[in-house]
């Protein structure tokens, strides 16, 4: 079955004691995609990856991994997945090696394929010199990255990473970020992080949930559009500006002057334009405004970073959300 | 069940290479060596009926309060402390491998434990060259009893284990348990209450139920099967208890 998505979650609903954490999710992810599960804490992104592996039973709902579902069949279910938790538990008292080897036999990979796929795993996560180390003596990188090998040792179908690169310096995150786009195409990818740029980085597509909802998904292009719904244009420009909303119309209908600053002691002001244009205007900017007697010092076009539309998707279900509780 | 020698085997080897094992069965060893020898004090002072493996094996009591405990309060508390649950079950293992493997170890270790006091009596024996000190009977008898009931009470501390994440809780528990096991039922069996006409059979079932008793019955060389089937299913219980407890916490995490 190479068609069936490699992750199918349809209605999934998990409610501890009178607080609902999951609350209606739906998604769908595709063989080999890496997806990235953004929400502020407390969202739900670890009950669902739980209700995922069939750590944790749903309250309703139904999730299947590779066509399987996980509440009937979760044997199968747990050979399909690489799980590694928030917070990466791992014993203290034992030797990189010797864990490797324990968690590889308990996944039902054969003693002759072990040794040497011990060797590839601490090889990709550069763990060769802390081998023989006890895992409890060991940096919080270096036992970041064995949680990691240990997801990937079996070669699974799906991974599954809660908060993979938590901890790291800026140089392991982007070995990590490299391993993980290593496995694109490979193994289906959940990622759950705090780290935009990283989610940005390396998923194919990023779904945001909030207050046990999922409030955007897509791919981060899509999202910028959908939840931003524009881009924006700063520019310094020095001129008449009382004229200026007239002209901009005629480059596009939508372009307006979101902001604009005080004149500096040469007349030049910082305009901030805003337009539901997704097309480059920067050239067409810079022959009328030049044409037309304005003198134009710097343009350039701000990208909305992943973390302006995080806050925005959030943000905004929250407002939803307090708003149901101003209605009670 | 494939996955239990695993487990089995990697929870004994984690007995192995920890220094707290060996600093254990020192010291559980030292304080049975304390106690053997004040026994063969008070025989070297006068004559006494019991052979002395009776009497060693009259004070079982007292290490099996406080090693038990301390065996089992660890094995599933610290692994739901610690997170590493949560691993180990997203793996194909089940709850009922995890909590045999770990049962196991610790089963093994009480074992090796008491299968270690057996050098007392072989000391005891090289040395004095009298015989009589080394009356098979009672001795093959203790031993049989302390591994038999030892099921028992290692799968109580296994289920106590099961309910708490702190080990400090789990242990009391067990120690509570056992406790109650061997000296709750026999001050039961002792009070007027169950006298009464009405509460026969639950006083047959407590008298049954007499972990004191089958010692001596053991030790005297009789072995009753009905004695065997109160450890062995009190152990079946125990255990299906602690792996409802483990999954019941996982329901409710």
């Amino acid at each position: 079955m190479p068609d069936t998505p490699a992750i199918e979650v349809s209605h999934l609903v998990k409610a501890y004691a009178g607080v609902t954490a999951v609350n209606d999710i739906n998604f769908k992810v595709a063989r080999g995609e890496i997806l990235g599960f953004l929400g502020p804490n407390g969202a739900g992104k670890s009950t669902t990856m739980r209700i995922l592996t069939g750590y944790q039973p749903a309250t309703s709902g139904e999730v299947k991994v590779c066509g399987v579902s996980v509440a009937l069949r979760p044997d199968e279910v747990k050979r399909q997945i690489g799980y590694m938790p928030e917070n990466n538990p791992l014993p203290e008292d034992m030797r990189v090696s010797e864990y490797l080897y324990f968690r590889g036999r308990l996944k039902e990979i054969k003693r002759r394929m072990l040794g040497p796929r011990i060797d590839e795993v601490l090889e990709l996560c550069d763990l060769k010199r802390v081998r023989h180390k006890i895992i409890g003596q060991l940096s919080k990188g270096y036992r970041q990255r064995v949680g990691i090998a240990e997801a990937i040792l079996a070669e699974p179908p799906v991974i599954i990473m809660d908060e993979p690169t938590i901890g790291l310096d800026p140089h392991q995150i982007l070995i990590v970020r490299d391993l993980i786009a290593s496995l694109r195409g490979r193994m289906t990818v959940i990622i759950s992080s705090h780290i935009l740029p990283e989610i940005e980085m390396t998923c194919d597509r990023v779904l945001i949930i909030n207050q046990g909802r999922v409030v955007a998904q897509g791919t981060p292009a899509d999202l910028r559009r959908d939840v931003l719904g524009h881009s924006t244009y700063q520019l310094e420009v020095a001129g008449d500006t009382a004229s200026l909303p007239l002209l901009l119309a005629t480059i596009d209908p939508t372009l307006t002057v979101t902001a604009e600053g005080e004149p500096d002691g040469e007349g030049f002001r910082r305009l901030t334009l805003s337009t539901e244009n997704d097309g480059e205007l920067g050239e067409s900017l810079l022959r009328t405004l030049s044409s037309q007697s304005y003198r134009l010092r710097a343009l350039s076009r701000t990208n909305p970073t992943l973390e302006d539309v995080f806050l925005a998707a959030t943000r905004r279900s929250w407002d939803v959300k307090s708003g149901d509780l101003r209605k009670k | 069940m494939k996955h239990f020698f695993t487990l089995l085997s990697h929870e004994i080897r984690m007995l192995l290479v920890s220094p707290s094992t060996y600093l254990a069965a020192l010291l559980f060893l030292s304080f049975m060596g304390f106690i053997f020898t004040t026994i063969l004090e008070s025989y070297s002072k006068a004559p006494l009926e019991l052979s002395p493996a009776q009497v060693f094996f009259q004070l079982f009591w007292l290490p099996v309060l406080f090693m038990v405990p301390m065996l089992t309060m660890k094995c599933l508390a610290e692994e739901r402390r610690l997170g590493t649950i949560e691993t180990l079950l997203t793996t194909p293992v089940t709850t009922t491998e995890v909590v045999l493997g770990k049962y196991g170890a610790a089963y093994l270790l009480y074992l090796a434990l008491w299968g270690s006091t057996a050098g007392f009596f072989l000391i005891l024996r090289k040395f004095s060259g009298d015989v009589r000190f080394m009356d098979p009977g009672p001795l093959l008898g203790g031993y049989l009893f302390i591994a038999v009931s030892g099921l028992l009470f290692v799968a109580l501390g296994v289920f106590a284990s099961s309910l708490s994440r702190n080990q400090a809780v789990a242990g009391i528990l067990c120690f509570t348990m056992i406790f109650g096991l061997i000296f709750g039922l026999s001050f039961l069996a002792g009070s007027s209450i169950l006298h009464r006409e009405a509460l026969q059979p639950a006083r047959q079932a407590v008298e049954y139920a007499q972990v004191l008793t089958h010692r001596d019955d053991f030790t005297r060389g009789v072995i009753d099967t009905r004695q065997l089937l109160f450890y062995l299913s009190g152990t079946v219980l125990a255990l299906i208890f602690s792996i409802l407890g483990v999954e019941a916490k996982l329901l409710h995490s």
